[in-house]
C-alpha cells in the first residue's frame, strides 16, 4: 500500500512541478477534483441551492403559504403578475414553494448527517480500534439498527413524538448511521497495525490522541465521501418523510409540497414534478460531488 | 451446520432485541397508553381507567410487562388495534402478501437487469451505454422514489394509458385464474419498476466492476487458453463471480428495499404493509404501526439468513470457510 505521502512517481512529481507548489495529498486531490466536470457542475449546483434556501425567500419575498392567484394556474402564464412556475390546487405560488422549500430539508439533512456521521464514527472506531468484545458487542448494535426498515422507523418516531425539525432530524439520523460505522471500522482495523500508528504509541501517545491525531486522519477520504452519500440519504428520507404528511405542518418542504398536491397531479402536474425535481436536482449534485471527491482521493487514479 | 444453527440463533436475539425496542418506544412515548385505549372506546371515569390498566396488564411492575409482551410478541400476538377492532396479526397477515409479491418482484427485476446490463458493459466498455450506466445510476440514486413513481403514472397511466394506474386488481374484474394472474402482474408493472429501478441502477454498475476484474483474472485466461468458447467462459465461468457481490448487497439494502415500497405502496395504492401503515399513521394506531415495524424487521432478518445460504450454494469457499 502505497502512501500518498511519500508518493514519488514520475506522474506525481510532474504534478508537482506543474505547480510549482509542494503538493501535499490535499491539493492534490483539489486538483484533481477541479479538473472533474461533473464533480465542478455538481459543487456549483449545491452552492447555488444553499444560496437560494439562505437568501431566496427574502429576496423573492412571497409566503409560499399564502394565496396569491387563481388555482391551477400553469407556469409560464401569460398573465402579467402570474407567478413563473404556476400556483398549487389551493392558488399558493410555486415559485416560492420551491425557494421556500429548501431550507427546511437541508436543514433537517444537515444535522441528521452531522448526528448519524458522529455516531458512526464514534462507535466505527472504537470497534476497530479495540477490537475484541468491544468490537463484537458494537457491531451486534450495528446489525440491529441494519435490520430495522429506516424509513419505517423514523415513521414510528415521528407520529409517537411531535414531528418538529429536530424529531425528524434525530429520527433520520438515529438510523442512518451504520454504513459510516462499517466503513469506520473497516478504516481502523485496516490502519491500526501499521508502522507509523505502532510509532505513535510506542512514543507513549495515549489511546484517544492515536485515535483522534494518528488513524483518523488517514481514514478520513473515504469517510468524507461516505458523508455525501449519507447527506443524500438524509435528503431523501426528510423528503419522503414530508411526501407522507410526518413533516411539520408549520414550514413549507418540497416532500410535503409534493404530498399535498398529488391528489391534484391531473390538473395542475407542475405542482407535483417541480419540486420533486428540486430534491432530485438537490441530492444529484451532492451525489456529483461525491463521485468526485472518490476519484479526486483515489491515488491510483491520480497517478494515470 | 454448526455456522447455521449460530446464524439461527443471532436472528433470534434479534428478534427479542426488535420486541424490546418496541416495547421501550411505547414506555418512552409521550401519552398513557390507557388514556387512548380509553378516548378510542369511549367514556373515560376513574373507575374505567383502572379496569382497563387491570385489563391490559398497565398496572404491573415494567419488567412483568417487558416479560409479559415479549412472550406475548413471540407467540405471535402482536397486540390489538385501537382503531379497528382486530388483532394486529390478522391486520398484518392480510396485507404482507402484497408487499412481499411488490418487494420480490422489484428485486428480480433489478438482480436480473443490473447483472445482465453489468455484463453487457463490461465485455464492450466502449459502447455507449457503458457510460450511459454511470449516469443512469447517479440519476437513478438521486430521484426520490414517489417522486419517480407519480411522473411514470402521468405518463404511462394517464398520458399513454397502458397501464393501470394503482391498485392491485381491477375493481370491475372477471376471469378464470390465468385472467388474474394477467390483471395483478399488469398493476405490478409501473410500482415494481419504479422500486427496483433505483437498484437496477446500483447492481448494473456494480456488477460491471467485478465482471471486469473477473475477466481480467487468471483463471479467466486459462479457461480461454484451454480452448472454451467465448460464451462458457463468460456465463459460466466468470459471472458466478459477478452475481456474488450483487447478492451480497441485495440482502443487506433489504430494509432500504422495505422502507422504499412503503412509499411506492402509497402512490400507486398498492395493499400491502406500506398502505397499511400509512394509514394506521394518520389515525395514530400505534400498535399496527409498531406491529408493521416488527414484522419488517422480522423480513430483513429472514432475508438476510436466505442471502447466507445462498452465497453459501453460489460460492463454495464459504462453505469451506465456515
Amino acid at each position: 500500500m502505497a502512501d500518498p505521502m511519500i508518493d514519488v512517481s514520475g506522474a506525481a512529481l510532474l504534478d508537482a512541478a506543474d505547480d510549482l507548489v509542494a503538493a501535499s495529498p490535499g491539493r492534490q486531490a483539489l486538483a484533481m477534483f477541479v479538473r472533474n466536470r461533473a464533480a465542478v457542475v455538481g459543487f456549483v449546483l449545491f452552492v447555488l441551492i444553499v444560496f437560494m434556501t439562505l437568501f431566496g425567500p427574502t429576496l423573492y419575498g412571497v409566503d409560499p403559504f399564502k394565496i396569491v392567484w387563481a388555482p391551477h394556474t400553469a407556469p409560464l402564464d401569460t398573465a402579467d403578475a402570474a407567478p413563473l412556475l404556476g400556483t398549487d390546487y389551493l392558488g399558493r405560488d410555486v415559485t416560492a414553494g420551491i425557494i421556500g422549500g429548501g431550507r427546511a430539508t437541508l436543514t433537517v439533512a444537515a444535522i441528521a448527517a452531522g448526528m448519524s456521521v458522529t455516531i458512526g464514527l464514534v462507535l466505527g472506531s472504537l470497534a476497530g480500534f479495540y477490537g475484541g468484545w468491544v468490537d463484537i458487542v458494537l457491531m451486534k448494535v450495528t446489525e440491529f439498527f441494519q435490520v430495522l426498515p429506516a424509513l419505517l422507523f423514523a415513521m414510528v418516531l415521528v407520529t409517537l413524538f411531535e414531528p418538529g425539525v429536530w424529531t425528524i432530524a434525530f429520527a433520520i439520523g438515529v438510523v442512518a448511521w451504520p454504513s459510516t460505522a462499517r466503513l469506520t471500522r473497516a478504516e481502523f482495523l485496516r490502519l491500526r497495525n501499521l508502522e507509523f500508528v505502532k510509532a505513535a504509541r510506542a512514543m507513549g501517545a495515549s489511546d484517544l490522541r492515536i485515535i483522534l491525531r494518528v488513524v483518523l486522519p488517514n481514514a478520513l477520504p473515504p469517510l468524507i465521501v461516505s458523508t455525501t452519500l449519507v447527506v443524500g440519504v438524509a435528503i431523501l428520507f426528510e423528503a419522503g418523510l414530508g411526501f407522507l404528511g410526518l413533516s411539520d405542518p408549520n414550514v413549507w418542504s418540497w416532500g410535503q409540497m409534493i404530498g399535498s398536491n398529488r391528489s391534484y397531479f391531473l390538473t395542475s402536474w407542475w405542482s407535483v414534478t417541480l419540486p420533486g425535481m428540486a430534491i432530485f436536482v438537490t441530492v444529484l449534485s451532492i451525489s456529483l460531488i461525491g463521485d468526485g471527491l472518490q476519484d479526486a482521493f483515489n491515488p491510483k487514479l491520480r497517478e494515470r | 451446520m454448526r455456522a447455521v444453527i449460530a446464524k439461527l440463533g443471532q436472528a433470534l436475539l434479534l428478534i427479542i432485541a426488535v420486541i424490546v425496542l418496541n416495547f421501550l418506544l411505547i414506555q418512552i412515548a409521550p401519552g398513557d397508553p390507557a388514556d387512548v385505549i380509553a378516548s378510542a372506546s369511549g367514556g373515560t371515569t376513574p373507575e374505567i381507567m383502572a379496569e382497563i390498566r387491570a385489563q391490559y396488564g398497565l398496572d404491573q411492575p415494567l419488567w412483568t410487562q417487558l416479560w409479559n409482551y415479549t412472550t406475548q410478541m413471540l407467540r405471535g400476538d402482536l397486540g390489538q388495534s385501537y382503531f379497528l377492532d382486530q388483532p394486529v396479526s390478522s391486520l398484518i397477515a392480510a396485507r404482507i402478501g402484497p408487499t412481499i409479491l411488490l418487494v420480490l418482484s422489484a428485486l428480480l427485476f433489478a438482480i436480473v437487469g443490473g447483472v445482465f446490463i453489468g455484463v453487457f458493459t463490461a465485455r464492450r466498455p466502449e459502447n455507449p451505454v457503458s457510460h450511459g450506466v454511470t449516469i443512469f445510476s447517479l440519476v437513478g440514486y438521486s430521484m426520490p422514489v414517489f417522486w419517480t413513481g407519480i411522473i411514470l403514472v402521468l405518463l404511462f397511466a394517464i398520458r399513454f394509458d397502458v397501464l393501470p394506474p394503482s391498485g392491485m386488481t381491477d375493481v370491475k374484474f372477471s376471469g378464470g385464474l390465468v385472467a388474474k394472474v394477467i390483471d395483478i402482474a399488469e398493476h405490478l408493472l409501473l410500482p415494481a419498476f419504479t422500486l427496483g429501478v433505483i437498484y437496477l441502477a446500483q447492481y448494473s454498475r456494480l456488477s460491471r466492476a467485478t465482471m471486469l476484474e473477473v475477466l481480467g483474472s487468471d483463471y479467466v485466461r486459462t479457461a480461454r487458453a484451454k480452448g472454451l468458447g467465448e460464451r462458457t467462459v463468460v456465463y459460466k465461468h466468470a459471472l458466478r463471480n459477478a452475481v456474488i457481490p450483487v447478492v451480497t448487497i441485495a440482502g443487506l439494502q433489504f430494509g432500504a428495499l422495505l422502507s422504499g415500497a412503503l412509499l411506492v405502496e402509497t402512490v400507486f395504492n398498492w395493499p400491502g404493509l406500506g398502505r397499511l401503515a400509512f394509514d394506521s399513521l394518520l389515525r395514530r394506531d400505534h400498535p399496527v404501526l409498531l406491529g408493521i415495524l416488527f414484522m419488517s424487521a422480522l423480513l430483513v432478518i429472514i432475508a438476510n439468513l436466505l442471502t447466507d445460504l445462498a452465497y453459501r450454494l453460489i460460492d463454495p469457499r464459504i462453505r469451506v470457510g465456515g
